[in-house]
């Protein structure tokens, strides 16, 4: 297998757009294919994430009608679903692609209008990657599994649960801090600066989740171009190279036995890791899947950063932040950046390349910029879990 | 003359029975097992290879992959795991309602609604860790993509 490089990256403003899905992955398309200066003619093929364009727009076989607007010719083109992890699994099998010599240079990312759809329409298309024959019925929504999560997190680690929502409170703050300092970002310029008492105060969405603990529905589309490593100084003197990926699926939520340690979780970021021949000590920035405050903590303990029950205290103590032990979403992450489910995990990777160019906004900027970072992207309630851990070299040896 | 060659082939009757074969795949079905809420009877299935009981029912055992099972009737008692109250539905759906998920008496964890006295006023972490059993089902007419209208459990916290 060959080492695959990223040589360019694109992203479009995040949400609500007036342009149509079409639109918004053209754009972000364009802008990465500018970034690496290659043109249609040497795309091979695309991989995009969507997970709900029938329902915003009508809309299916997306990938193929988008390689047709930038007319790139007849090219193989799929679309990926894998709820809102589908950006990253179509990133992680595109460069698989490349690793294995089926193309050269190829296309990759993702797509998703869901602010379109209005909160309650959006709420029951996203409930769509539950599990419909027994959770269907149910009526559970997202921020509903997680609020169950973070009932069980506070069981799980005798935190009451007045603490722990204090505690997760301090991933809003900070994730809000840095989304309103990102231009792209759903949030800039808003909610710099917020209080515990805001957070733990606002309009609850689900007990004991608030508005203020959910990331929002997003328009929005990021991309990104890959290539063969041994290529990729041709086109770009920052190659970002992808040493390792992960992905595991999960099951219906009465089958997981812990939902604070859902396996899915540990055991792609563990594939991820052992691919790249890196440990979480190794990493310097995290883009995390904090769809929810809690989630943010409970992926930071499945993928080894902190101990089991550690991640809301350290948080608490800014140990994610800028000069703590692991730097996480400095974009904003979904809570801060928006979230247009098909288009994230490409998002968490267009932020981790601009932060190993020195060019994420300032205030987030990692000082000096990092060698190693990782994204980690959920879909559905653990359904889908995809891993990627990005760095500056092809050297995957330890420092 | 055209002469039509024939080379071999399956007899249609050997299709048919591979077919009728393969439906036994599935040992317990959705609508089986929601016709069973619907009479108050909360079905699963056992194990012959690790005794384990499976519910919802899959068509392999949950624990250990086993496709030799047995149907079973639930007590529909266990331990009240986790809960949250819904503000804000899907559509389709009116808030508040209160997802829970219960670990059964005989192993598997179950999903459902909880139906407490004072609603969701009641609604508290103390409840976490009480004994539930299954009061009755909640249905869910459906929409346009839910083929149908479809059933789940409820439980209700057990007297002390």
């Amino acid at each position: 297998m060959r080492d695959v490089a990223i040589i360019g990256v694109g992203h479009t403003k995040f949400g609500r757009a007036t342009r149509s899905s079409l639109e918004l992955f053209s754009e972000a398309a364009l802008q990465a294919m500018d970034d690496a200066g290659v043109t249609g003619k040497e795309i091979e093929a695309l991989f995009q994430g969507a997970a709900l364009p029938g329902f915003e727009e009508g809309q299916v076989m997306t990938a193929a009608f988008s390689a047709a607007e930038l007319n790139l010719g007849p090219i193989p083109a799929t679309r990926y679903e894998g709820a809102c992890a589908s950006a990253s699994v179509a990133i992680r099998d595109a460069a698989m692609w490349v690793a294995s010599g089926g193309f050269d240079i190829v296309l990759a990312g993702g797509v998703e209008k869901a602010l379109t759809m209005g909160t309650a329409f959006a709420t029951r298309t996203f409930a769509m990657s539950c599990h419909s024959p027994t959770e269907g019925p149910v009526g559970l929504t997202f921020p509903g599994v997680f609020a169950m999560a973070a009932r069980r997190y506070a069981v799980e680690y005798n935190i009451p649960l007045e603490d722990l929502r204090e505690k997760m409170a301090y991933v809003s703050i900070k994730n809000h801090r840095h989304g309103a300092l990102n231009p792209l970002a759903q949030f800039y310029k808003k909610m710099g600066d917020l209080k515990v008492e805001d957070v733990v105060n606002a309009r609850l969405v689900a007990d004991p989740l608030t508005l203020l603990d959910c990331c929002p529905f997003s328009d929005g589309a990021a991309a990104i171009v890959l290539c063969a490593a041994e290529e990729a100084r041709r086109y770009t003197d920052d190659p970002v190279y992808i040493l390792g990926t992960g992905q595991a699926s999960g099951c219906a939520l009465s089958k997981m036995e812990d939902l604070t340690k859902p396996v899915s979780r540990v055991q792609s970021s563990r594939m991820a890791f052992k691919q790249a021949g890196l440990e979480p000590k190794d990493i310097d920035i995290l883009e995390i899947h904090d769809c929810f405050t809690i989630a943010e903590l409970i992926a930071l303990e499945c993928m080894g950063f902190f101990g089991w029950g550690e991640a809301a205290a350290a948080t608490a103590e800014g140990e994610t932040e800028i000069g703590g032990k692991i730097p996480t979403n400095m974009s904003g992450g979904l809570i801060g950046k928006g979230h247009p489910i098909g288009a994230t995990g490409a998002s968490q990777v267009y932020w981790i390349v601009k932060q190993m160019r020195g060019d994420a906004a300032k205030g987030n900027q990692v000082d000096p910029v990092p060698e190693y970072g990782m994204t980690d992207t959920l879909g559905g309630d653990f359904g889908t879990l995809c891993h990627l851990i990005l760095g500056r070299s092809r050297n995957r040896s330890r420092r | 003359m055209i002469v039509m060659m024939v080379a071999g082939g399956k007899e249609q009757e050997e299709i048919e029975k591979e077919l009728a074969m393969a439906e036994e795949y599935i040992p317990l079905t959705y609508a089986e097992y929601e016709e069973g809420l619907s009479r108050g009877k909360l079905l699963g299935l056992r194990c012959l290879s690790c005794g384990k009981i499976t519910c919802h029912p899959m068509p392999v055992c949950q624990w250990c992959g086993s496709r030799t099972m047995e149907r079973v009737e639930l007590s529909g008692e266990g331990e009240l795991l986790t809960f949250t109250v819904i503000r804000v539905a899907p559509e389709g759906f009116e808030a508040p309602y209160i997802p829970c998920l219960v670990r059964a008496i005989e192993g598997p964890i179950l999903i459902g609604r909880l139906e407490l006295a004072q609603g969701d006023k009641e609604a508290s972490q103390a409840l976490i860790g009480k004994r539930v059993k299954m009061s009755g089902t909640y249905t869910h007419e459906g929409d346009k993509f839910s083929g149908g209208a479809h059933l789940c459990p409820v439980f209700k916290i057990m007297e002390r």
